[in-house]
């Protein structure tokens, strides 16, 4: 048999894998990792990729889909200034400078050195087949305040990055395609409140 | 405004609550001229739905008029319009291909979590129906926010009453796309489980789509009355048995299609159990899907069955082997609302469907928490409550 039958390999994305040595690949595929927790999440968004890509390279604009980012501002040289928000009323923040920025395409991202949370990342925009407009995958590996421990605490209080990378790309899906993001609340008061 | 509020099993009320502010640029604030109380609404009232919160704004089923409106929406102000009960965006995919009830951005982020954990994917939004199908306020009230109002509302002319409209925000619809996908062929007779609106309406439906018979099943009397009204044969199950009638009413070879408006919980999506079988995996089994399995046996070889109703999650003795011996075809959905609404609405207004006969009672707002206690214990008397914000009290008696 030849080498296309390599046993044991399928074509199953590295972040859906049980395999420790993919996950270590899908780590290399990130410019300078960042971290050793690795997660990574498509969605499929009816508009074109060039579209997506330009709202996300803003980086100023993450905060309006996603939930835990407080704000985000350039401070030179292709840096960024991050404050999101943590466990219990506080915030972490970082330096993260881009790493990788291909228009259309990709756009990576590491912490520099002191970040409160170590962390790299990217962000891959591909057609989708049939004409269904682009897949955008989340890549995000980072390291959980106080490990594993903090991991737990992380996910209690919802801000656990998996989960919070997943419901941030439906965030921005429903932007991209509806030019809004849904609530079931009521009054400006609710929607201020389901926001904290 | 004034609200009936959800606080507990058999507990509403009718309270005052915030009036609802535009929050989206494609929000609209309806004034509630109209609004029904569903079978479905009676799960929520007897507690069977999680993810309830006390205080919850209840209704699925309303129109009203136009009171104000976000920069995107396309509706104007005092234009008459229905709702439909799916909050749907109008351009995900799904909605592209009219799969309204599918679509991927009509449930908040944050609650699309329990639909992909139970289906796979998640679903649309509903109104008034807890916070799993995204803790949207209902339209039991004076007025209610309405998302995507560029998409869903129906503008009805100046003229028809609210009374022949008014169920095409969801139970007309359902009717009529339930006999679509029992896919009528002239000469069918087709069999319809349960003579509750939804039911009442496929009975109409099928026999526009050329059924040549229609054999509807119930016990309640006063329904299966109805039933006949528009020319159906009846089964009273709790007088006969069901299969055999139906092997002899079609000299032995079924019905070619079975419609299923039974169901084991209303749209609620969920059963009772259905979250802890989520949570724990552990497979309880109901035994509580006498319908669908009944309407599986006895439909003809290669027919067609059509499921309206909505189940929760496992079912136990599904009869696989019958569906695949036989070759059956099963098309069921919650109701794409907004693709039937435009031909259903041409439909009232030349008389060809007559809705307003389901109306057994009209009571102001202010009377909402009787309503649902008098549909609770009266169903064979009770098909349907119609709440009226303006109503005066004095014009009920
Ligand atoms: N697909 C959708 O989008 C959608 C929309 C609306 C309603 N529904 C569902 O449709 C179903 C019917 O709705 P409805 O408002 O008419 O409900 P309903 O409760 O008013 O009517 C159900 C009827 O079925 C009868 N019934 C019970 N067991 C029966 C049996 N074994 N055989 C024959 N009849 C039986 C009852 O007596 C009752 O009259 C429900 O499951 C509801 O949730 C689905
Ligand atoms: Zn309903
Ligand atoms: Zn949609």
């Amino acid at each position: 048999m030849g080498e296309t039958m390599t046993p044991g390999r399928d074509d199953a994305p590295p972040g859906t894998s049980k395999r420790a040595d993919r996950v270590e690949d899908a780590t290399l595929s990130l410019v300078e990792p960042k971290g050793d927790s690795l997660s990574a999440k498509t969605v499929t968004i009816n508009r074109p990729r060039q579209a997506l890509y330009d709202y996300w390279r803003a980086l100023e604009n993450l905060p309006t889909f996603m939930e835990n980012v407080e704000r985000v501002e350039a401070v030179g040289d292709g840096r960024y200034h991050w404050v999101v928000k943590a466990p219990a009323g506080r915030t972490v923040e970082w330096i993260a400078a881009i790493t990788e920025d291909r228009p259309g395409e990709a756009i990576g991202w590491a912490s520099e050195e002191g970040a409160d949370v170590p962390n790299s990342g990217r962000i891959d925009f591909r057609d989708a087949p049939g004409g269904r407009g682009t897949w955008v995958t989340a890549t995000i590996l980072y390291d959980p305040p106080g490990g594993v421990i903090g991991k737990v605490v992380a996910k209690l209080f919802q801000r656990e990055p998996a989960i919070q990378a997943r419901r941030d790309l439906r965030r921005f899906k429903q932007l991209m395609e509806t030019g809004e993001i849904a609530t079931g609340a009521r009054t400006a008061r609710q929607l201020a409140e389901e926001m904290d | 405004m004034r609200a009936l509020t959800w606080h507990g099993k058999h507990d509403v009320r009718v309270e005052t609550v915030d009036d609802p502010e535009i929050l989206n640029p494609r929000d609209a604030i309806i004034r509630i001229t109209s609004t029904a109380i569903c079978g479905s609404d009676l799960h929520l009232y007897d507690g069977y739905i999680p993810t309830m919160q006390s205080g919850d704004i209840l209704g699925h089923e309303f129109m009203g008029e136009v009171v104000e409106t976000g920069p995107k929406s396309t509706l104007q102000k005092g234009q008459r319009v229905v709702v439909p009960f799916t909050i749907s965006c109008g351009s995900c995919f799904h909605c592209s291909k009219h799969q309204y009830s599918a679509c991927d951005n009509g449930l908040p982020a944050d609650n699309q979590d329990i639909a992909q954990a139970a289906y796979g994917q998640p679903m649309s939004g509903l109104f008034g129906y807890s916070h799993m199908t995204g803790g949207y306020a209902g339209g039991q009230a004076e007025y209610v926010r309405v998302p995507f109002s560029d998409v869903g509302p129906i503008v009805i002319p100046d003229g028809i009453d609210d009374d022949k409209v008014l169920f095409l925000s969801d139970i007309l619809p359902t009717g009529w796309m339930a006999a679509e996908n029992a896919e009528i062929e002239p000469g069918d007779t087709v069999a319809v489980w349960g003579c509750g609106p939804v039911g009442l309406f496929c009975v109409q439906s099928a026999f526009l789509m050329g059924a040549e018979r229609v054999i509807a099943i119930d016990h309640f009397p006063r329904r299966l009355e109805l039933a006949r009204r528009f020319g159906a044969e009846t089964i009273n199950y709790e007088e006969s048995r069901t299969y055999d009638a139906l092997m002899e009413i079609t000299g032995g070879i079924g019905p070619d299609a079975c419609i299923d408006a039974v169901g084991l919980e209303a749209h609620g999506f969920f059963a009772d159990n259905v979250w802890d079988q989520i949570k724990v995996s552990t497979f309880t089994g109901t035994d509580r899907t006498h319908s669908i399995r009944q309407a599986i046996l006895a439909c003809r070889k290669g027919g067609r069955v059509s499921m309206p109703a909505v189940y929760g999650g496992f079912v136990d003795k599904f009869p696989l082997g019958a569906f695949m011996e036989k070759g059956l075809t099963l098309k069921t959905g919650q109701t794409h609302v907004q693709h039937y609404m435009p031909a259903l609405l041409n439909a009232i207004m030349e008389g060809k469907i007559d809705t307003t006969f389901l109306i057994s009672h009209r009571m102001p707002l202010e009377q909402a928490a009787e309503g649902y206690r008098l549909f609770h214990d009266k169903q064979n008397e009770v098909t349907k409550i119609v709440l009226k914000p303006g109503m005066d009290l004095a014009q009920t008696a």
